[in-house]
């Protein structure tokens, strides 16, 4: 996988987790994911279309969730399972508003879907053009798992090629 | 969460009010915790464009922070809607896809002011006090209006 489709969510995950939790952030770990995705704790799948595809899931245990929630809002919040989904879901949109903002600005178009939860444990192995990288951030609340799995649209960049030849 | 000196309306000094409009209740609470700390009230909240149109009509607010992307009805037709029927509406786009045709598009369609998620205080709190211009005065500890 390009890194120059991976730097932007790298980039936008470490500076919402920095804001929101007012702590600095580490990524403790980068791996290319070789077997199917397993997931770690409660997780949100966004997807994308259009000049790059794919998806990017954000996982997280629920406690770290409610953590992240009390943190973001300045008080103790009570866990409850809406508040841990709504956590996630809206750290996964804020992250990838923010990569795609750059992205768009490069001159990428595509589509970014609403986060849907993933329920099941295990997800469809990553192929050889979509392979997938996780990474754990750890913060003061705790670790937050981002798995990224892009690749180029190559139809819609032959498309392009062509227009811009006509 | 930090306080702010109050913004209240110059014209009858009361807080202004809000329309909260994003289909995350977390980030309407989160919203919601900011405009208390600026003295503000919120008048009703929505999490989608349609329910957003109907707020307005019924609550008539000062200020609508709106998010882009929801369900039904996206933020920007939305606030274009709101302002067609409202020339005097204050709509302040609120989104984490913050990309240049996003924002361009949404004050070519009647938005006063974007701000990117996640939202900082201090930046939101500016917003306000400009898009409110003379409309709003900020109160100082003494309570006299500055």
């Amino acid at each position: 996988m390009k890194m120059e489709l991976i730097q932007p969510f790298i980039n936008a995950a470490d500076a919402v987790l920095a804001q929101g939790l007012q702590c600095c952030t580490s990524i403790a770990n980068i791996s290319m994911e070789e077997e199917g995705y397993r997931r770690k704790g409660v997780a949100a799948l966004v997807w994308l279309t259009g000049d790059i595809e794919g998806r990017i899931i954000f996982d997280l245990a629920p406690e770290t969730a409610v953590r992240v929630a009390s943190r973001m809002a300045g008080a103790e919040l009570p866990e409850s399972d809406e508040l841990v989904r709504e956590t996630i879901c809206e750290l996964a949109n804020q992250v990838i508003g923010n990569a795609v903002t750059t992205l768009n600005d490069e001159g990428f178009h595509f589509r970014v879907h609403p986060p849907v939860l993933h329920t099941s444990d295990e997800g469809s192995r990553s192929s050889e053009d979509t392979e997938a990288l996780v990474m754990c951030f750890e913060t003061a609340s705790g670790n937050v798992f981002m798995n990224v799995a892009l690749r180029y649209n190559r139809r819609r960049q032959a498309d392009r090629a062509v227009a811009a030849g006509e | 969460m930090e306080q702010f000196a109050p913004v209240r309306r110059s014209k009858d000094g009361q807080p202004v009010r809000y329309l909260i409009v994003d289909d995350s209740v977390f980030a309407r609470r989160n919203l919601a915790r900011m405009i208390e700390s600026f003295g503000g009230q919120v008048a009703s909240e929505a999490g989608d464009g349609l329910a957003a149109i109907a707020e307005y009509d019924r609550t008539d607010p000062d200020i609508v922070l709106m998010d882009i992307t929801m369900p039904q009805m996206e933020g920007i037709e939305a606030a274009e809607k709101i302002v067609q029927q409202h020339p005097e509406a204050r709509v302040v786009m609120v989104s984490s896809v913050g990309y240049q045709e996003n924002i361009v598009a949404a004050l070519q369609r009647g938005a006063r002011h974007f701000v990117q998620k996640p939202v900082k205080p201090e930046v939101l709190y500016e917003v306000i006090k400009y898009v409110l211009g003379d409309e709003g005065s900020v109160i100082n500890a003494a309570g006299a209006g500055a």
